[in-house]
């Protein structure tokens, strides 16, 4: 169980309970390039956590560490708690950490509805062989995770067009799906990296009422990466700046703005 | 009728059979293409070995007796049981099992994310071996394969087809193994179809033909699924060898069936089951309508080159194939 002794309630009336997910001193190292530099940060449950920074900073390394696609050189993860072992990407998703990608991974091929039932396999047990039998238990099995990804896909207004091969839809509508199969996971950490990037200002409003509704409604904890430094201040709870893979602020929204360092990073800084 | 198109008609019936053979082999080549994006090369002799090691357990067959005797002097050949065809099927499909894991284990494990033209030598490198392989283990003498399935002409359809012309026509010939083949390759698609469409296995399947990186963030094991595919894999070429073998005995020839498989995905397309069961019909009804109707001008033996001619059309003007996904890229 999660330590709750200083979960606090926020302004909006949600509840942020205790540190899901620390980062303790993560290193990670390409060869001679250092892309992360002995960072520490925690999540809470239930909030809303941004990472931000320039291009190059670090932010999209970091999220691959913490889905498992890196392995730092140094530190630890601890998820609920515990230390996490060395994991392959997979195990991590099995863990109940469930992911987007800057640029979109999808199955292409497949439609909607399946793109968003495969977010439920973790939670159908049944082995090969009762599947190939097609009897009973994996039937029950199929309609009551075809019932959650219904709900998804009605939560995030994309009924009309869950028979449509995700190949042929607009960017923005695929961003969507995508974000609805990593809640079909229905995941104890949500991951959005760059869920905004090359939106127009639309979709962007869209895309963080979708950001908001699953936090309030589910109670998801997510960890997002963005640049738009508006929406990401509207958005989120707490705030970690990274700068060419230091972590140079931490905090809530108005305490990072007021950050003299993150304001060099962003503005630029005479250098002597 | 005349005669003449009555013929026609029987050597219609017999290309249809011929091309379910040529689907059956082809769509070994397409679940593993669909699934992890390689041509494997090694379909053809994965049909072979199957085939081999079928006839091996059913006659009590010492494996690797040649190697054995000639190390230690022994005459070991033969077990002196016989294994019930059904039994020596299961552990068949058991050891089809076993080196799906194997080749995944040793050979495709550390090729992840290579490009397709590496994967693809890798699989030239494993079908020499395993042809090798399978003529250490079993010996390289042409077997004869009887599983039980019917064979010879159809007289029943004789029978009812001889009244059809003159007395010149006694009724259409249709071998009852190329009925049966057809029934199992019927029964085998449609159940991989479903497989694919229906389970959760055959979702993530799909999945990982999709996206490697998508499929492991929503959890699906890469390793499991190529085990998967190259058991579903040689479980076809298992079907596939046991048709064939029956047919024209078990002989190194059977590996050769692969080159034929070409011109079928060619025809089909690469990523399409349905493609590939009518680019098999297609190949299979033109190469006997061609030697039947043109045949005989250009002194015959059309049915060896008609194949690879009619791919390389299709290559020049529909390179997708007929069902084969149009390659489209956004820009």
């Amino acid at each position: 169980m999660l330590d709750q002794s200083d979960s606090y309630v926020t302004e909006d009336g949600r509840t942020i309970g205790g540190v899901v997910m620390e980062m303790k001193n993560i290193t990670l190292r390409f060869g001679g390039v250092v892309a992360i530099k002995d960072i520490s940060f925690d999540i809470r449950e239930g909030e809303i956590r941004a990472i931000i920074g320039p291009n190059g900073a670090g932010k999209s390394s970091m999220l691959n560490v913490i889905s498992g696609f890196y392995v730092p050189q140094e530190g630890t993860v601890e998820f609920h708690g515990k230390p996490r072992p060395q994991m392959r990407p997979y195990e991590v998703a099995q863990q109940g950490i469930a992911r987007t990608f800057q640029n979109i991974a999808l199955f292409e091929g497949m439609t909607v509805l399946d793109n968003v039932m495969t977010g439920r396999l973790n939670h159908m047990k049944t082995g090969l062989f009762q599947q190939a039998l097609w009897k009973g238990k994996a039937e029950k099995e199929e309609t009551a995770n075809r019932e959650v990804a219904e709900k998804v896909i009605d939560f995030l207004e994309i009924q009309h067009i869950r028979k449509t091969p995700v190949a042929r839809l607009p960017y923005g509508l695929k961003k969507r799906v995508e974000l609805a199969r990593a809640l079909a996971a229905e995941p104890k950490l949500l991951l959005l990296d760059e869920p905004m990037a090359g939106m127009n200002v639309e979709e962007k409003e869209d895309m963080s009422r979708f950001i908001l509704d699953v936090n309030d409604e589910f109670g998801t904890t997510i960890a997002l990466i963005e640049h738009d430094m508006g929406v990401v201040m509207d958005l989120s709870d707490r705030v970690v700046v990274m700068d060419y893979g230091k972590k140079i602020g931490d905090g809530t929204p108005d305490e990072v703005r007021n950050n003299q360092a993150v304001i060099d990073a962003y503005l630029g800084v005479a250098h002597d | 009728m005349s005669d003449q198109f009555l013929f026609a008609t029987e050597v219609f019936f017999n290309g249809l059979m011929s091309g379910v053979l040529y689907a059956l082999v082809a769509l070994g080549f397409v679940l593993i293409y669909k699934a992890s994006g390689i041509f494997n090369y090694a379909q053809g002799v994965m049909a072979l070995f199957a085939a081999m090691t079928l006839v091996g357990i059913m006659e009590g067959q010492v494996p690797f007796s040649h190697i054995i005797n000639a190390m230690f002097g022994t005459e070991v050949h033969h077990f002196g049981w016989h294994v019930p065809a059904l039994l020596a099927i299961l552990l068949t499909v058991g050891v089809m099992v076993v080196f799906a894991w194997l080749v995944q284990r040793i050979v495709m494990r550390h090729l992840v994310g290579q490009e397709p033209i590496i994967l693809f030598m890798a699989t030239i490198g494993l079908a020499y071996f395993l042809e090798g392989f399978s003529d250490l283990m079993w010996g390289s003498e042409i077997k004869t394969l009887d599983v039980g399935l019917p064979q010879g002409g159809s007289f029943w359809i004789e029978d009812m087809t001889a009244s059809l012309g003159t007395d010149n026509f006694y009724g259409f010939f249709i071998d009852n193994l190329d009925i049966v083949a057809t029934v199992i390759a019927a029964l085998l698609v449609t159940g991989l179809v479903l497989f694919a469409q229906y389970t959760k296995q055959g979702r993530a399947m799909r999945a990982v033909a999709d996206d490697h990186q998508a499929a492991l963030s929503v959890g699906i094991s890469l390793n499991f699924i190529w085990v998967l595919v190259w058991s579903v894999a040689g479980f076809v070429a298992l079907v596939a060898g046991i048709v064939w073998g029956t047919k024209s005995g078990v002989q190194f020839s059977l590996s050769l069936i692969a080159l034929k498989a070409l011109p079928v995905l060619m025809l089909g397309g690469f990523t399409s089951i349905p493609g590939a069961i009518v680019g098999g019909l297609i190949i299979g009804v033109g190469e006997k309508m061609f030697e039947f109707a043109i045949g005989p001008m250009v002194g015959g033996a059309t049915e060896n080159w008609f194949a690879y001619v009619l791919a390389l059309l299709f290559l020049v003007f529909r390179p997708q194939g007929l069902f084969g996904e149009k390659i489209i890229e956004r820009v």
